[in-house]
């Protein structure tokens, strides 16, 4: 499953910013670690790193997917992260006090690991701070209700035995005592969000929460005070704790969504080096790049900045921006775009345009405008607050009055009643209904490697009726493969293997990996540009080979040239994923529209929709374009998901109404989509899609329970009818039914 | 009923360690990384820099 990807060359980063001098004098540094997966990846880093001399302690978070460093700037001998001057604020040239660390970090990205520095001091501090609130509320809470429910059981248990009411009442004060601080305490999460909401003239589902704790225990005070028997602290506090653990759920499965997205944002910190006009190199951050530097692009690397090639020849891979498959030619006095790849040469580039005027920052913009330009979903949750609050609030007014003015109770009586319809109606199943499915259904996908980064994507998932793929990299694999098409025997491969072994060029890499163990030739010269020559024997392009012959020439090719010999040719396809033409059967046997939407040449685009069996396809978009089809196909009605992994699809990525990246697709993209999947195979695109449907299913089912119940228990209370015993056991059987209905997902059928 | 004047301090007492237990391990960083920590276990080198050759 682990995408090792050794070829990837690690880009060097100026670490400086992001080292952290420690209280006790040592200095830390935290890195996003793109590509770990399992415990085995955290042992084999921890341990290439414990050999490391220098550092004092490494360690890897699974869970947010980081990396901590931590040494000694000051220590004795030749340690190899000499970090001088950190905290101290003398000037550190990062590229030469960081050297050690560069080699680290190189080790580690040899093993197919990308990393990248992170700022620590990011934004997710707040929601962290806020996660660990909700939880020590929530221990706080559980303290609580454990305790106080112990006290009830003795007093219900009184009503059957011979309890006097002087111990009865030392048990409710024993109550109130451990139930006052502690609801003061851990009640906190809803009280101000209901005073804001308060102060702002709206009602949210904090009010009616608030109003009924806080109602519920100055009534069981009065109660206690005045030495009767209605005391509710037990219901009081075992609704905040049911309700503190929905909330720290949901808090949870947001802050996984932002740790991904914060990570995936430090990936786009890349260093750039830069041509001085004394001829020497040095390493800049992208944000200090000016138009008219000479900046070099070694082979391998993502160019920087747009720009024009003044010197050195290379192919560059620009499926990332236009969704191309094949790799083109780039010679001086050609125009670059920052975001492609230079796969072959070294380049050295004159920057023409830098920031914001990028065809990459103008792509980023897109996505932008989709995203705030998307319909804003509201969360069902939200929807179905809107109308409780007042429905509660009102019930609890007629009961007050029904009881006091028709019935004539006295004051005193009709408050009770109307206070036990509010805490009897409290939304505890209602709150736990939304956020116990949506957690345990991420949980399941996570198994599956799918990775939920929007808390409402499972909703927006759910009502999809149309399926968008791209092409380069989403239907296909993004790499060719080279077609037994008979126009080769085993000795040209084995020939043309042997030169192929020593490129990185992707139709080389093709070529050399359909040999396994093919050993690579000696004194092989690369031109950029055109090919492989090693004596006599030639590899490359047609006319690299001098082939005149016109012949078929759809699709990308190489041509080997032996003296005395006929020159041959090997095809290539850009072959789909080995499930794609059953995943698209499927989607479009349950009914799903299915679309093919790619940048890449119409040719290429209809050969593949015609194999895949795909009736809609459009070729040559532009990002516009795709962005402009998907805000066409919403304007229609329709419900889109759409699948890529290009820059050149990030903004159709915003503007569907939701969307799916892989896991090896451009970071960009990565973070415009809703859900990220990893492997090789398209199937978690379906099973996604059924998992959001079912708990669509679930959290109805789940309402649906929690109106069931109310519409049981609320008469009672409006009749009078309910106990302090009669509220804990319904609230706590009607949060035990949803939770455990939302549990079902997470078995199931597994496909 | 004597016996509850012993009996409701020590339960409310021991809840009470039990919570201050887990506030401590909560701010000590023992939920930070719950996946990580379970697998963990399972790594059987020594964390000195000195004895990995395997």
């Amino acid at each position: 499953m682990r995408p090792t990807r050794p070829d990837q060359e690690q880009p060097r980063f100026d670490f400086a910013p992001y080292v952290t001098a420690a209280p006790d004098g040592r200095a830390a540094l935290t890195l996003a670690v793109d590509g770990l997966h399992c415990a085995a990846c955290v042992w084999l880093i921890e341990s290439l790193l414990a050999r490391e001399p220098g550092l004092d302690s490494a360690r890897v978070n699974m869970t947010t997917r980081r990396l901590r460093l931590v040494w000694r700037p000051d220590s004795q001998g030749p340690s190899p992260l000499r970090g001088e001057g950190v905290g101290e604020g003398t000037d550190v040239r990062a590229s030469e006090s960081y050297e050690g660390l560069q080699r680290v970090v190189g080790k580690i990205a040899a093993l197919g690991y990308r990393l990248t520095p992170f700022d620590e001091a990011g934004a997710d501090d707040a929601g962290a701070a806020r996660q660990r609130a909700l939880l020590r509320a929530m221990a706080v809470a559980g303290f609580a209700a454990a305790n106080v429910m112990l006290l009830s059981v003795s007093v219900w248990a009184g009503h059957v035995q011979d309890m006097g009411p002087a111990t009865r009442d030392l048990m409710h004060w024993i109550s109130a005592l451990i139930a006052v601080p502690a609801i003061a305490y851990a009640g906190r999460p809803f009280f101000r969000p209901a005073l804001a909401a308060l102060a702002a003239r709206r009602v949210n589902m904090d009010v009616p929460i608030s109003l009924a704790v806080l109602l519920a225990t100055g009534m069981s005070l009065v109660q206690t005070a005045t030495g009767q028997p209605h005391a509710y602290f037990d219901s009081a506090v075992t609704l905040l704790f049911f309700l503190l653990i929905g909330r720290y759920l949901d808090a949870r499965s947001r802050g996984r969504a932002r740790q991904v997205a914060a990570n995936l944002l430090a990936l786009r910190a890349r260093a750039v080096t830069v041509v001085d006009a004394a001829g020497g190199t040095r390493i800049v951050a992208p944000s200090e790049v000016r138009v008219g530097m000479a900046v070099l692009v070694g082979a391998g690397e993502r160019i920087p900045v747009d720009g024009r090639v003044v010197s050195g020849q290379s192919d560059l891979d620009t499926a990332p921006i236009t969704g191309e498959s094949v790799p083109r030619p780039a010679r001086c006095g050609d125009t670059v775009l920052a975001g492609t790849v230079n796969l072959t040469g070294p380049l050295r580039v004159a920057v023409t345009s830098v920031g914001e005027d990028t065809v990459l920052a103008e792509i980023l913009r897109l996505v932008e405008a989709a995203e705030q330009g998307r319909a804003r979903h509201v969360a069902l949750a939200d929807r179905v607050a809107r109308l409780y609050a007042p429905a509660v609030h009102s019930l609890a007014l007629v009961t007050f009055l029904g009881w006091w003015l028709v019935l004539d109770a006295g004051v005193q009586a009709a408050l009770l009643n109307a206070i036990a319809v509010l805490i009897i109606t409290c939304p505890c199943a209602l709150a736990l209904a939304v956020p116990a499915v949506q957690v345990a259904a991420a949980g399941r996908l996570l198994r599956g490697g799918v990775l939920i980064k929007s808390a409402t994507a499972l909703e927006r998932l759910a009502s999809v009726d149309t399926v968008v793929f791209d092409k380069t990299g989403t239907l296909t694999a993004g790499r060719p493969q080279l077609l037994r098409d008979g126009g080769w025997n085993d000795d040209d491969l084995a020939a043309a293997a042997a030169l192929a072994a020593t490129s990185r060029h992707p139709l080389a890499r093709a070529l050399a990996l359909a040999v396994p163990g093919v050993a690579a030739a000696n004194s092989v010269e690369e031109v950029p540009g055109s090919g492989l020559r090693c004596g006599e024997v030639l590899l490359g392009s047609r006319d690299w080979c001098g082939v005149t012959a016109e012949s078929e020439a759809e699709g990308p090719e190489l041509w080997l040239a032996r003296p005395g010999m006929i020159p041959v040719r090997f095809a290539f396809r850009d072959a789909p994923r080995p499930d794609a033409e059953s995943v698209v059967a499927a989607l479009l046997g349950a009914g799903y529209r299915v679309e093919l939407l790619s940048g890449d040449r119409p040719l290429a685009v209809a050969a593949l929709a015609g194999r895949l069996g795909i009736a809609r396809w459009r070729g040559g978009c532009t990002p516009a374009e795709k962005a402009a089809h998907l805000a066409r196909l919403a304007r229609e009605g329709r419900r889109v998901l759409m699948v890529g992994d290009g820059l050149n699809d990030a903004p159709a990525l915003g503007h569907a109404q939701i969307s799916m990246s892989p896991a090896d697709a451009v970071d960009i993209a990565q973070n415009a989509a809703d859900v990220v999947f990893q492997g090789d195979r398209l199937a978690p695109v379906p099973e996604t899609i059924g998992v959001a449907r079912r708990s669509h299913r679930l959290v109805l089912q789940n309402l649906g329970l929690a109106f069931a119940y109310n519409a049981v228990t609320v008469p009672l209370a409006m009749l009078g009818l309910v106990t302090p015993l009669v509220a804990a056991v319904a609230m706590s059987a009607s949060s035990l039914a949803v939770v455990g209905n939302a549990l079902r997902i997470g078995r199931g059928p597994r496909r | 009923m004597n016996a509850l004047l012993f009996l409701i301090p020590i339960a409310v007492l021991l809840g009470l360690l039990g919570l201050v237990a887990f506030l401590w391990a909560l701010k000590s960083g023992q939920f930070d990384d719950l996946d990580g920590a379970a697998s963990r276990i399972l790594f059987d080198d020594d964390e000195s820099p000195e004895d990995n050759d395997s």
